[in-house]
């Protein structure tokens, strides 16, 4: 059975069409990526999926029940967590406390139990802490998790936005363009990293405007191009699809 | 070793009770009434600091929860039920032992509501307001926000006003001291004076205490996570709704206990406590004492009570108070006692006491600089970002 | 006498609603040009009214009000040129107190100046007592002048916005405020414009309201919650839509009169600002608003 299930959803912004009945679905343990020129809906996309947006019309079901509609934090609850294409840290905090808000949803400890910080409350904390340092161990950020996260460096706020996503253990993580800004060296870098994500038993969805990453680590590739889907397969079948060439030599990106 | 917070609180105290000896000691024991009262409207303040500094959310009608909280309790504890003894509601009240027979200043017997049942009546109904305001007003932001709180408090002021049975213009006096252990009690009677600014002071100490804990826990962290980017905490996981209902709810329970307390201690209450400009004035010290930092309002917002209460401003006292407001805003938006500024001086602090320890240990002096230097540059880059966040809240 | 009664009502609800109707759109003027909403607006509508007074003193009347109206625009300028000019991208919190704190500074000012008595002009035309029949209800000369005013002023406001070429620059600035100055449109002045508008605007409704509903110095903080009322009610930006949502909301205020104590007359003009707000939490013309706010 399909972990992520889309099907006709469709999204409509005033005049325009920014999602026209897309249908895919993302297998438990697979790294996913949804590709397409700017303006092609993938991050409208995302935002269907994770709550952000109700869909106008279709079916989105995650691990066999339907989630279109719930508010945010209810499908996060469900097990999907997403980083953001223009990082959404929160600023004020340290990057530490960043992540630990990552594992708000493993937390019980409500206003009454903080404002009389019970045993029981201090050692979750605790808890909270150890899973937040370990992930930034296993990113590579271990260093920096006492300096302000705003104020680190593009990279290295785009690991910390990954090790929140992480935090709660979801099923599934949702990766907006995770590349973007990203040089050579650190884009391998993150490639394997996303596969690491994969053997920790998280399954990845990616939006991804590098081509050479999605056609390495992807399972799967849907194209999407005005709102629409145009493919959805194998990256070396995606590669020689003559609809999706088409779109991609129109686009003077790629 | 104690926790910060902790110190922090014994630090307080320590300053009230040298504040009290002053006091005393100078033979002006009289003062210690202003700063009881100063105190009692500190609570107000921190409570909308937790709600503005914390969760973002701005309440320009904070006043009115404090002032349900003193109307109700003054009301129900001069309520003349003698009347109604015969009615069923007043007859259940005496059987449960929450009504109080007592005699008024002219000998004529009263039967009124027990203060502590009427206390605790008075905050239930300001926490239940606040729940009710709460639902529909804090799904606005912005100047929608602002506007529809401030319309609550100007309602809850017009009513107050305007209602013979809450005493409309002149308010509601002869409200009876609220009985505590040994004789002791909250009121206004000058031999009570120093045990009541105790009280206050205490009240003010375990609602620091439980803030301060509060805001370090998840609920805490969750709530700076919906001010830095609040879609980010929806998406992972945090229910931004209900955050910032209950934090709403709290902070104005804490207006409201003020509220009772105060209402005991002054033997009264008045509707210019629910006027809007007292709602402006707890937003000033907020602002002042700087948003996210709890003792920085607690601070500012009892020296600036005192100063007002005890007449400093004179008829300037408004005035005072828009002034420090547009200054505060054009100047230092985050507050005199910003948490960024006072980390900054905690480094310098020390950095002096590292370099005075290594002078000791005879170990160079060489790297005092690179550090501090460091420092300095990594306080410059948080505050560019933190300036860049700023721009992209609404 | 139910009708004569009512037309009565009707015509007191007209008179609040007119006013209420001009800072309503002194509101949009410069939330249009700047994303600000001015506390401070109902406070432009008392300094009106008080200088004006003042200045009748020693001036007829037409050159009392003519003096009144540029002084308080004279304010708005210096308002906008103190504050908020210089200010780099303010977060709305901060425009929020900022303009909350002038409103308070301008009545405190006007308190020292004039004292806390109530004034009023004299009325334009005949007295307190001079009365004109309309659907059999007696109703004073005054409220014609004020309806009159209020209504030409708000046609002479949409008017310039269409037709002139600073009205159409400020438009622009609304629409698009980083494309307008990258046009070569000078923007601040545009927002100081803003500010003069809206302060003369509003001193012209404080001078013709005065004999009836008379002023003093701390009506200008009910006078902006119920034009804030009346701008969302009417949309914000949309000035024949504010003129209906004030004249409603004035009908109703002076309705609510003959059934709940004066009082709480206030009250029920907010509890219907916050009945819109929850209702259409984001205004009425929602698409519009969100991208503000």
């Amino acid at each position: 059975m399909r972990l992520l299930e889309v099907q006709e959803v469709s999204k409509r912004f005033g005049g325009v069409q920014a999602v026209n009945r897309v249908s895919f679905g993302v297998d438990e343990g697979m790294i996913k990526a949804v590709i397409g020129p700017n303006g092609a809906g993938k991050t409208t996309l995302f935002n269907l999926v994770t709550g952000m947006f109700t869909p106008d019309d279709g079916v989105i079901s995650f691990a066999g029940e339907p989630i279109q509609g719930l508010p945010p934090h209810q499908v996060a609850a469900r097990g999907v967590s997403r980083t953001f294409q223009n990082i959404r840290l929160f600023d004020r905090m340290t990057a530490l406390e960043n992540v630990m808000v990552g594992r708000h949803l493993r937390g019980r400890a409500g206003f009454v139990a903080g404002m009389l910080r019970l045993g029981w409350t201090r050692r979750e904390e605790e808890a909270v802490r150890e899973k937040a340092r370990e992930l930034m161990e296993f990113l590579g950020i271990g260093a920096l998790a006492d300096r302000e996260a705003t104020s680190l460096a593009y990279g290295q706020q785009r690991a910390v936005e990954l090790a929140r996503a992480l935090a709660a253990d979801p099923r599934m993580v949702l990766l907006d363009e995770p590349a973007a800004g990203l040089n050579m060296r650190e884009t391998a870098d993150l490639a394997r990293l996303i596969g690491r994500i994969r053997e920790r038993g998280v399954t990845v969805l990616l939006v991804e405007h590098d081509m050479s990453l999605v056609m390495e680590i992807s399972d799967e590739v849907a194209v999407l191009s005005y709102g629409e889907k145009i493919a959805d397969a194998v990256p070396a079948a995606v590669q020689k699809d003559p609809q999706v060439v088409r779109v991609y030599l129109g686009d003077e990106e790629c | 070793m104690p926790s910060a917070r902790l110190r922090h609180v014994a630090v307080f105290l320590a300053v009230a009770a040298a504040a009290q000896l002053l006091a005393v000691g100078a033979g002006k024991g009289f003062l210690l009434t202003q700063l009881t009262m100063a105190a009692y409207y500190a609570l107000v303040a921190v409570g909308l600091s937790l709600l503005m500094g914390f969760a973002g959310q701005i309440s320009l009608g904070h006043a009115a929860f404090f002032a349900v909280g003193g109307y109700a309790s003054a009301a129900l504890t001069t309520w003349n039920l003698a009347s109604h003894r015969g009615s069923g509601l007043v007859a259940a009240l005496a059987r449960a032992g929450l009504l109080q027979a007592r005699t008024d200043l002219y000998g004529g017997s009263l039967l009124t509501v027990h203060p502590w049942a009427a206390a605790v009546a008075a905050v239930a109904l300001a926490l239940l307001l606040a729940w009710l305001v709460g639902i529909p007003v804090l799904k606005l932001s912005g100047h929608y926000l602002a506007m529809a709180t401030l319309g609550v408090g100007t309602i809850i002021g017009s009513v107050a006003i305007g209602t013979e049975a809450l005493g409309a213009a002149d308010g509601i006096s002869g409200v009876p001291r609220l009985p505590l252990a040994f004789g002791a009690a909250v009121t206004g009677d000058s031999d009570q004076r120093v045990l009541n600014y105790w009280v206050a002071v205490a009240i003010l100490a375990l609602a620091m205490v439980l803030l301060l804990n509060l805001v370090r826990s998840r609920v805490g962290r969750a709530l700076r996570a919906i001010h830095g980017a609040e879609d980010a905490a929806r998406a992972m996981g945090v229910d931004t709704a209900r955050l910032k209902l209950r934090t709403f709810v709290l902070s104005a329970g804490l207006a409201a206990v003020a509220g009772v307390f105060l209402t005991h201690f002054n033997g009264g209450i008045g509707p210019s406590e629910a006027s809007t400009m007292k709602s402006v004035k707890v937003v000033a010290m907020v602002a002042v004492g700087g948003m996210g930092s709890l003792w920085g309002t607690l601070a500012v917002s009892v020296v600036l009570n005192f100063l007002s209460l005890r007449g400093y401003f004179g008829t300037f006292d408004d005035a005072v108070f828009g002034g420090i407001l547009i200054l505060v805003m054009l100047f230092s938006p985050d507050g005199v006692l910003a948490p960024d500024l006072r980390r900054s001086a905690g480094a310098a602090w020390a950095r002096l006491r590292a370099a005075r320890a290594r002078r000791r240990a005879g170990a160079g002096e060489a790297g005092e600089g690179g550090t501090g230097a460091g420092e300095a540059g990594a306080g410059e880059a948080r505050d560019g970002a933190a300036g860049a966040g700023g721009e992209e809240r609404p | 006498m139910a009708r004569e009664l009512l037309v009565q009502y009707l015509i007191a609800g007209l008179t609040y609603g007119v006013i209420y109707a001009v800072v309503g759109i002194g509101f949009n003027i410069i939330y249009n040009a700047t994303g600000i909403i001015n506390f401070a607006q109902g406070e432009f509508v008392m300094l009106g009214g008080m200088i004006a007074v003042t200045l009748h003193g020693f001036l007829p009347l037409p050159a009392a009000i003519a003096g009144a109206v540029v002084l308080t625009m004279a304010v708005g300028a210096l308002v906008e040129m103190l504050f908020i000019r210089w200010l780099v991208k303010p977060s709305v919190l901060r425009m929020i107190i900022i303009t909350i704190g002038v409103s308070i500074l301008l009545r405190e000012a006007a308190l020292l100046l004039w004292g806390n008595a109530v004034r009023a002009l004299p009325y334009f035309t005949g007295n307190e007592v001079t009365s004109v029949g309309i659907l059999g209800a007696r109703v004073s000369p005054q409220v014609l002048w004020a309806v009159g005013v209020c209504l030409a002023l708000v046609a002479a406001i949409t008017a310039w916005f269409r037709w002139t070429s600073w009205g159409r620059q400020m438009r622009a600035c609304a629409a698009n405020r980083v494309a307008a100055s990258l046009c070569g449109l000078p923007t601040r002045n545009l927002v100081t414009l803003s500010f003069v508008l809206s302060a003369g605007m509003g001193a012209l409704a404080g001078c013709v309201v005065s004999p009836i509903t008379q002023t003093q110095y701390s009506v200008g903080a009910g006078l902006a919650i119920k034009g804030f009322t009346v701008a969302i009610l009417g949309g914000l930006g949309n000035s024949l839509a504010a003129v209906a949502a004030g004249l409603l909301l004035g009908v109703l205020e002076s309705f609510s009169v003959s059934l709940l104590p004066t009082a709480y007359k206030d009250a029920i003009s907010i509890a219907v600002l916050l009945l819109i707000l929850f209702v259409r939490p984001t205004g009425l013309f929602a698409a519009r608003l969100t991208s503000r706010v």
